[in-house]
């Protein structure tokens, strides 16, 4: 099991953390939060001066994505909350990611400038527009470098597709399209075009009374572009093939795991739905979260998944308060690490998880600073679920169920994570000896 | 954290806090949230189920023990020399008689607030014991407290043999259904109780948009402890609005139930209820 050392803890003093995404490469993080804003970090070089200095993140630009809007039609007030970031594959000197809030995506463009025209004929180096009765030789402008700027752009807008609310945002492997789902629809949409969307997938029943389940989370397959998954809040998985149909309401696979009957509650449909669902790197498994277990499913066996892990079992006698004070309409989410040998989820306390698939180990740490200085290794912690309890370890009753980690991210390859705690960004990185 | 808060498991606390989180969220920044008001549906419809069980149970055990009075006071009538005592489920001739015993029932009955609630809105059909064989008088059961502005279907108990059957008359009001002509109902005027858990009640008015919330027949089923005689599937009565459940206490989600014989085995939930679902959707919709 690895030993991660706690890098220096990036503090965002505004808001709650809402998204947190790598880029292909690793080396931009993007975060987004209830403010509307993104903020990217970039990581450093590495240099051979500092060589313990390896490749710390910090802050590369900061942009308001979303505001606030008013649906005057309905009388409702659209959050700017960033739903979900997701980067595009860079194909040249500039960086795009889309970025969604309830009703709209929209595409950035994060471009540096370093350097800038200098030595124009009609105006002067600050602008001011020159008489030309004062001109008496012509020049060529240079490019003469400045102080680097970083500038996000706003180039495309995808709005008004979504009745509900947007929970999921997914490039293609084609890089040309994507999708977006809302709670009873999925559209496709080309990167190119923002006044036309197809709806591939439509689960709203004809008479509303007859609703049963919502769309919790989609995601194309990461190689084959004419697959998706999308995931329900009856704890259900549809893999849909966009060969076979332009309306993909019938499913290729549907991946069900039979409910247990001992199991049953008030709270059983509560916590069997879904909040995320994630492809493998590989493209062979996904992994899907409901509140109180991941699950990896082998998309060749739909009859139930591959393997189960247990997040926080000791909740589930607690189903009753949590649902009183709405902890149990949360929605975690969950990443693989770059070999697809390990998953990492996270759970209340500040507390997260990883799972070793292959050696079946779990270890449960903590995102806080008071616990973790900077390039401390980061200390196992133990829950205690009855009897006597340990020195280090905390018992159920004491868990603060307001400090909740939602959002994290594996870098592709390394093994750098960042796990967000509320309006906190922690960024650990494996110990190299 | 969880040591402080008080967990209320009852069927009765959970429907009230689902309610309010259904309350909460028309007020809500960035609208209704489908996804969680639908979550909130289903506690709401398994608390439902579990709560009508133990109701089902205690009315069974009530209609049990009358029945038992009524042959004692039967007894006793034979004997002049003792004086007649009128129970609620003895045999009366007349219509406007077995309306009057009938809300003689729920006067009596209102009295214990944990059933009289379920008989606020029916109205009991008395048959004459003294001829077993005789179709029973139907009287409709109807949501009158609201004012369906239609009623596709109206649902008849009968207190002797404890069978609550549906009847498809197709009227559109409840004043042209046939059945009132076997008397005069005297539907209980829309009563607004004020809710036990603490909304503000001139606020709730404010609920009561066009669309209409869609419910199940709630006065259906209600004091009918053998469902298993009620084998249609719930269907969905016109009920104004949210507040006329709030009012009521419990008797908005009373609903019939085919499977409430599981559900006293305490396995509350079952796949076909989910008919009934739909109609909390609705009232989440038509927020």
């Amino acid at each position: 099991m690895h030993l991660f050392e706690g890098d220096q803890g990036e503090c965002l003093k505004a808001d709650i953390i809402s998204t947190v995404e790598f880029n292909h490469t690793g080396e931009l993080l993007a975060t987004g939060d209830k403010g509307g804003r993104v903020v990217i970090f970039q990581r450093e070089q590495e240099s051979k001066n500092q060589p313990h200095r390896r490749g710390e993140y910090n802050v590369y630009s900061t942009f308001q994505s979303h505001e606030p809007e008013f649906d005057y039609l309905k009388s409702l007030e659209i959050e700017e909350k960033i739903n979900k970031i997701r980067w595009l594959p860079q194909q040249n000197a500039a960086y795009f990611l889309l970025s969604t809030n309830d009703k709209t995506v929209k595409l950035w463009k994060v471009s540096e400038r370093g350097r800038r025209p200098e030595g124009y004929n009609l105006k002067d180096d600050d602008g001011r527009i020159r008489d030309p009765s004062t001109i008496t030789m012509l020049r060529v402008p240079v490019l003469q470098p400045m102080d680097l700027m970083v500038e996000a752009t706003p180039r495309r807008v995808f709005s008004n597709a979504h009745t509900y609310h947007i929970n999921s945002i997914s490039v293609n492997s084609d890089y040309e399209t994507y999708m977006s789902a809302d709670d009873l629809r999925i559209n496709l949409w080309n990167l190119e075009i923002t006044n036309r969307s197809f709806n591939i997938v439509d689960i709203k029943p004809a008479n509303m009374e007859e609703l049963t389940e919502v769309i919790t989370a989609a995601e194309f397959h990461p190689n084959q572009c004419n697959t998706f998954v999308y995931s329900s809040s009856k704890g259900t998985i549809r893999l849909c093939d966009m060969r076979a149909a332009a309306l993909c309401d019938k499913h290729s696979k549907f991946f069900e795991e039979p409910e247990d009957p001992s199991n049953r509650s008030f709270f059983s449909e509560i916590i069997s739905s879904i909040s995320d669902v994630k492809f493998s790197h590989s493209g062979r498994y996904m992994m899907t979260r409901d509140y109180l277990t991941v699950k990896v499913w082998d998309l060749n066996m739909e009859s139930r998944p591959l393997e189960t892990y247990q997040v926080h079992d000791y909740l589930r006698s607690k189903l009753c308060s949590l649902y009183e004070n709405d902890c149990i309409f949360d929605k975690f989410e969950c990443v693989w690490n770059g070999s697809d040998s390990v998953i990492m989820t996270g759970s209340y306390n500040n507390f997260f998880r990883m799972f070793d698939r292959n050696t079946k180990r779990d270890v449960t740490l903590e995102a806080s600073r008071e616990n973790s200085k900077p390039r401390a290794i980061l200390k196992p912690r133990k829950v205690c679920v009855g009897g006597k309890r340990r020195k280090d370890e905390i018992s159920v009753d004491s868990l603060d169920f307001s400090k909740k980690i939602l959002h994290s991210a594996w870098h592709p390859t390394e093994n750098i994570i960042a796990v967000a705690a509320t309006n906190n960004l922690y960024i650990f990185q494996d110990k190299v000896n | 954290m969880l040591n402080a808060m008080e967990c209320a498991v009852d069927a009765q606390s959970l429907i009230s806090i689902s309610l309010r989180k259904i309350h909460n969220s028309r007020t809500q920044r960035g609208g209704i949230k489908l996804h969680k008001n639908l979550l909130v549906s289903y506690v709401l419809r398994n608390a439902r189920q579990l709560y009508m069980s133990e109701k089902y149970a205690e009315i069974y055990r009530m209609q049990q023990y009358e029945e038992v009075m009524t042959v004692c006071n039967e007894i006793q009538e034979l004997n002049p020399l003792e004086e007649e005592v009128m129970e609620p489920a003895s045999p009366c001739p007349s219509a406007t008689q077995a309306v009057a015993a009938a809300e003689a029932t729920v006067e009596e009955l209102a009295k214990d607030p944990s059933v009289g609630t379920f008989y606020r809105s029916c109205c009991c059909a008395a048959a004459s014991t003294n001829e077993p064989e005789e179709d029973l008088e139907e009287y409709p059961l109807n949501s009158c407290d609201f004012s369906p502005p239609a009623c596709t279907r109206t649902t008849v108990l009968d207190l002797d043999t404890h069978v609550v059957t549906t009847v498809e008359n197709g009227c559109l009001h409840q004043d042209c259904c046939p059945c009132q002509s076997a008397g005069s109902l005297a539907p209980a005027p829309p009563r607004k109780r004020k809710p036990d858990f603490g909304y503000d009640a001139p606020e709730l008015p404010d609920f009561a948009p066009c669309k209409r919330a869609r419910f199940e027949d709630f006065s259906a089923a209600v004091a009918s402890s053998t469902v298993t005689a009620a084998t249609e599937s719930p269907e969905p009565s016109n009920i104004s609005n949210l507040i006329s459940i709030f009012g009521s206490g419990f008797t908005g989600l009373v609903s019939r139930q085919a499977d409430t014989e599981q559900s006293l085995n305490g396995q509350f939930c079952s796949k076909q209820a989910l008919a009934s679902l739909g109609a909390w959707t609705r009232a989440i919709v038509a927020f």
